[in-house]
């Protein structure tokens, strides 16, 4: 089978990203936003150093980012390693905040299938909620989407109850074309959820990759009426990026995706400035970093 | 009341947007100031920084970099009592406001659409050549300079100057005034020192792309080409503008000088 | 703390502070590089579309206004044509930073007076005049080189009568070329949109240009055919409706004076089968609803081809959903008011027109303040090619929806119209586009894009559309003799 490409047109796509980030988001609506945001964190924590201590801290946090605060909601999940999930499953054991594990030999994916699939086993059974796996970017910059649809296929089969994430690791994929070709063959493979990245490559959720997939996820959900949730990770870490993805989202998807069961951003460091911006809006002080936790 | 004791001033090499002195530590004197003596060396890292700069510099639009040489001409002006004779000064500025308005005409006037004899759209784009050696000329120290280097920077190149070694102080100045403008970081790097040991050092370097040379000094100018040939640089020689008008008469040639020409081709064809 | 999924987000007014904008009550004529009152003209309000309400008392030039100014104007034409160019560049030069230090003040003046959105005047207007004035300072001292190796002369003393869509925008595309070539100028800003322009002849006046150089004559259309019929103009350039164009092109016959047309236009829009199609729509929205689609090159004849006609429309109409229409000075706003009264009621009884030919009429749903100027962004589908709607410059966010089968058809159905100012092609394949694009009879032509402009890309239009070119070494050409 050749592959046929969908046209997607970069100048065009890049200039329409970028007069939504001249949204101008303040006030009650700069709030609201942040406490949005906040509420779609998946807070995550990819170390090699990652300790259970470190991942307990991070999932403390997540329940609660600003005791003094108590109108900021919690995060949606913790995002860690297979090894973490049991530790994460039990910091957060009855809170509603959701364990997330990546799997399938994150972040390049060069295992084999078994190996993939025994470890998404082994993480579900652990106890995460959620499964973040890498597409197989080795088949499909072979051109092999039959074999990159099979492992999603596969893949979600070994979830079980587990939602399944679906992350392109767009940075690699080489172009627009691929990357909404990308969101497609997933989509159509049964993913719950698209995500950008795995934050570990070069590039992550440009404006221009999040609107591509936006766009994706929409006529999606147009032609079969399932609706696909979006994961923006890598490079969003401040305030404004976040709000500027929430734009992206709302005004591509609408406000049925303005709800952490089907719009996540994945990050660490924006969290504590979505926490000062939003105290600045209550107090009108620029802040510093020890006005919040670190974990 | 005893009288206020001066700071003195202590000039540097400019290179990669960032004042130093010569890795060899080396000085020269040059009127009342010790100046750096550039070596071999600091050649290699200002070609090193001019090529890394060329990259950006030559991404931005030419309107953008019209903007920036435009302001550092405004930089010039506001600093003019620092930097020479002010009838000399007064004409470097307007010589650099010349080539700051060429950005966005070069491509007009140099480029075009090619009407081939097939179903093609062929059009020819002058691009920037890449790093630019320049050799300045003793006199004038700073029009003559300018004259050299504005063309350059104005077609999208990167350039390393060595300056006069008899009349260094113009182009040294020349150095603080657009540190302050904002020609980014290694776009321009100025090099004072002993030019018989500097322009073969620079006409040597491999990752050059081409030789303006205004020394005067026709030795030295076959040199240069002999050197230039083992990579096939482009080369340019001659006179140092004594004045606005030297300086803009042959604009053309001076950007051709320091400009590629590509001819793309594309079918015209459902 | 599980307040996660009951929050409902939405944008919160955003305006643009106005105080940082310093207008005076009452604004005289620009002439001999002064403010003066006028001889026989008279006073009028300049009102804001978006509330109705006066902003300032704008004086009109009356004939004797009109006379002083051109004789100020003949009398310094030889001393700034005999300035080196290097000298007449640094006042361009001067011209285009001072807007670019006023440059807040001056969108916000733009939007007020004229009834685009902030956005708009912000990062497109004023950005561009600034840049206008930058390209054409840097051609002053190199004129020969744009026109060929030829030697040139001015024109002399130009008159230049701008409209209100783009008030200070095209008092630059005017007023920069002409300067710049040596010439003197009288413009004429448009009857609803004087601001921008006069603010413009104060920067002239911070900026020291020689008195004479420019005179600024706000006034209606009889000030404008005033200046066209007068003796003592070597040039006429005049940018506006087809209508108008053609009564100055008669008024100008048998008179050696040179003339220049920048007029209307029914551009078409054509999307293939294989174009971008999210990029696409995109575009189509750029093209119609961009300021309102009081745009002379509005790609406001959209073609479809029939195998995606469907799709395209079905997405347009959902995307036009979400176009915030409302008070321009809010940063939020996408489409705002319609310029005056006068250009509501045209596009009201065009689109009317539109409905009673048959044409299938949808506008989006907005909510807009009780008082201003208002038009929804409509579009009309099941349009013929002999309708109205797809015929007449409406000058309105106003689409009409065609269908073709295949490029000739599309080429042949483009090019059916008395205009030709611009069109736009929407497709993957690099060929086609560079194929239909040498066959369309316009002068502008977008190749998946639209409303793209650059003082370096030459505009006008073919036919109906005007003719003469800005932007570009071609925009020399009017405003020099050469040899």
């Amino acid at each position: 089978m050749i592959r046929r490409l969908p046209h997607v047109d970069r100048v065009g796509i890049e200039e329409r990203a970028a007069t939504l980030g001249k949204r101008s988001i303040k006030t009650t609506a700069k709030q609201q936003g942040i406490r949005l945001a906040v509420s779609m964190l998946d807070l995550t924590t990819l170390e090699g150093a990652d300790t259970p201590g470190k991942v307990r801290h991070l999932c403390s946090k997540a329940v609660c980012p600003a005791p003094d605060m108590p109108e900021i909601p919690s995060c949606a999940a913790v995002c860690v390693y297979p090894a973490m999930a049991g530790v994460a499953a039990s910091a957060l054991a009855g809170t509603g905040v959701k364990t997330a594990a990546v799997a399938t030999g994150f972040p390049s994916g060069q295992v084999s299938l078994d190996v993939k699939l025994r470890e998404t086993e082994d993480a579900v059974q652990m106890g995460a909620d959620e499964i973040d796996m890498v597409i197989s970017r080795e088949a499909f910059l072979a051109g092999d989407d039959a074999r990159v649809q099979e492992e999603i296929v596969r893949v979600r089969e070994a979830c079980g109850d587990a939602h399944l994430k679906v992350i392109l690791e767009t940075a690699e994929l080489g172009s627009y074309d691929h990357i909404r070709h990308a969101s497609m063959l997933s989509m159509e493979a049964g993913a719950e959820f698209i995500k950008t990245s795995t934050g570990k490559a070069s590039s992550g959720a440009t404006p221009g990759v999040c609107l591509v997939m936006l766009e994706a996820i929409r006529d999606y959900a147009h032609r079969t009426g399932r609706q696909v949730g979006f994961k923006a990770a890598g490079g969003v870490s401040t305030s404004k990026a976040a709000l500027h993805r929430l734009v992206l989202v709302k005004e591509t998807l609408g406000d049925a995706w303005l709800t952490p069961d089907l719009l996540r951003i994945g990050a660490s460091s924006v969290l504590n400035d979505l926490l000062m911006q939003y105290a600045k809006t209550e107090t009108g002080r620029y802040g510093r970093s020890e006005d919040f936790s670190k974990e | 009341m005893s009288e206020r004791l001066a700071v003195r001033k202590t000039y540097k090499l400019w290179i990669g947007g960032a004042f130093v002195r010569s890795e060899s530590g080396r000085h020269d004197r040059a009127g009342d100031f010790n100046i750096p003596r550039a070596s071999r060396k600091d050649v290699r890292d200002a070609v090193a920084a001019a090529r890394k700069a060329f990259g950006p510099w030559s991404a931005r639009t030419a309107y953008n970099r019209g903007q920036i040489l435009y302001r550092a001409a405004e930089a010039l002006e506001s600093r003019a009592s620092d930097l020479g004779e002010p009838r000399e000064v007064e004409q470097a500025i307007d010589v650099l406001l010349h080539y700051a308005g060429w950005t966005d005409k070069i491509a007009p006037v140099l480029g075009g659409v090619n009407p081939v004899a097939a179903p093609f759209l062929s059009f020819s784009l002058p691009e920037p050549t890449g790093v630019v050696g320049v050799i300045a000329p003793d006199a004038p120290p700073l029009l003559g300079l300018v004259a050299e280097i504005a063309p350059a920077l104005a077609a999208g190149n990167t350039v390393v100057a060595i300056l006069s070694d008899t009349a260094p102080l113009g182009g040294l100045d020349l150095a603080e005034a657009l540190g302050v403008s904002d020609v980014p970081g290694g776009v321009v790097n100025l090099l004072s020192g002993r030019r018989s040991e500097l322009a073969p050092a620079l006409g040597a370097h491999r990752d050059l792309n081409a030789i303006v040379d205004a020394s005067g000094d026709a030795d030295l100018g076959a040199e240069l080409d002999r050197l230039a040939s083992e990579t096939i640089k482009r080369t340019r020689h001659g006179a140092a503008a004594t004045t606005y008008d030297e300086a803009v008469a042959d604009a053309l040639s001076r950007l051709e000088s320091v400009t590629e020409l590509k001819t793309a081709w594309h079918p015209i064809g459902a | 703390m599980d307040v996660r999924t009951s929050i409902v987000w939405d944008y919160a007014p955003a305006p643009e502070s106005t105080d940082h904008v310093r207008l005076r009550d009452d604004y005289g004529l620009f002439i001999g590089g002064e403010f003066r009152a006028p001889q026989d003209g008279r006073r009028e309000p300049t009102i804001n579309p978006a509330t109705e309400q006066p902003i300032a008392q704008i004086a009109y030039a009356g004939e004797a206004d009109l006379r002083a100014a051109i004789d100020a104007a003949r009398a310094a034409q030889p001393a700034w044509a005999a300035l080196p160019g290097r000298e007449r560049a640094k006042y361009l030069f001067r011209i285009a930073r001072l807007i670019q230090e006023r440059a807040r003040e001056l969108a916000v003046v733009e939007t007020m007076d004229g009834g685009k959105p902030l956005r708009e005047s912000r990062d497109i207007d004023i950005p561009l005049a600034a840049a206008h004035f930058f390209h054409y300072a840097g051609w002053a001292d190199k004129l020969s080189y744009g026109v060929g190796g030829r030697a040139v002369a001015p024109m002399g003393v130009v008159g230049q009568i701008v409209p209100w869509n783009f008030p200070l925008l095209m008092a630059a595309w005017k007023l920069a070329p002409a300067l710049a070539c040596g010439n003197t100028a009288i413009l004429k800003p448009a009857e609803t949109t004087p601001l921008t322009a006069l603010l413009l002849a104060e920067i002239c006046q911070e900026a020291e240009l020689p008195p004479g150089v420019v005179a600024i004559l706000p006034g209606d259309g009889v000030t404008g055919a005033a200046l066209v019929r007068s003796e003592g103009i070597d040039k006429l350039a005049f940018t506006g409706s087809t209508a108008v164009g053609r009564d100055i092109q008669a008024a100008l016959a048998g008179r050696e004076v040179g003339l220049t047309l920048e007029l209307g236009g029914k551009s078409a829009n054509i999307v293939f089968e294989d174009a971008a199609i999210d990029q696409a729509v995109e575009g189509i929205v750029n093209g119609i609803f961009f300021n309102q689609g009081h745009v002379c090159c509005a790609g406001s004849r959209l073609f479809i081809q029939e195998s995606v006609a469907d799709e395209v429309t079905s997405k347009l109409w959902d995307r036009m959903g979400r176009l915030r229409v409302g008070d321009p000075l809010d940063k939020n706003t996408d489409v705002g008011a319609i310029n005056s009264a006068e250009q509501l009621q045209r596009i009201e009884a065009l689109v009317s027109a539109g409905e009673q030919e048959g044409a299938v009429r949808r506008s989006i749903a907005c909510d807009v303040p009780d008082r201003g100027y208002w038009f929804a962004p409509t579009l009309f589908t099941d349009v013929s090619p002999a309708h109205r709607v797809a015929v007449e410059e409406i000058f309105g966010p106003v689409v009409s929806v065609l269908t073709f089968r295949t490029q000739a058809e599309a080429i042949e159905k483009a090019n059916n119209s008395r205009y030709g100012l611009a069109a736009g092609i929407w497709t993957d394949k690099g060929a086609k586009a560079f194929e239909v694009a040498s066959a369309l009879q316009a002068g502008v032509v977008w190749q998946n894009t639209y409303n793209h402009f650059d003082p370096t890309a030459a505009f006008g239009g073919y036919k109906e559309s005007g003719f003469g070119r800005e932007g570009g070494p071609a925009g020399l050409r009017p405003y020099l003799r050469v040899s």
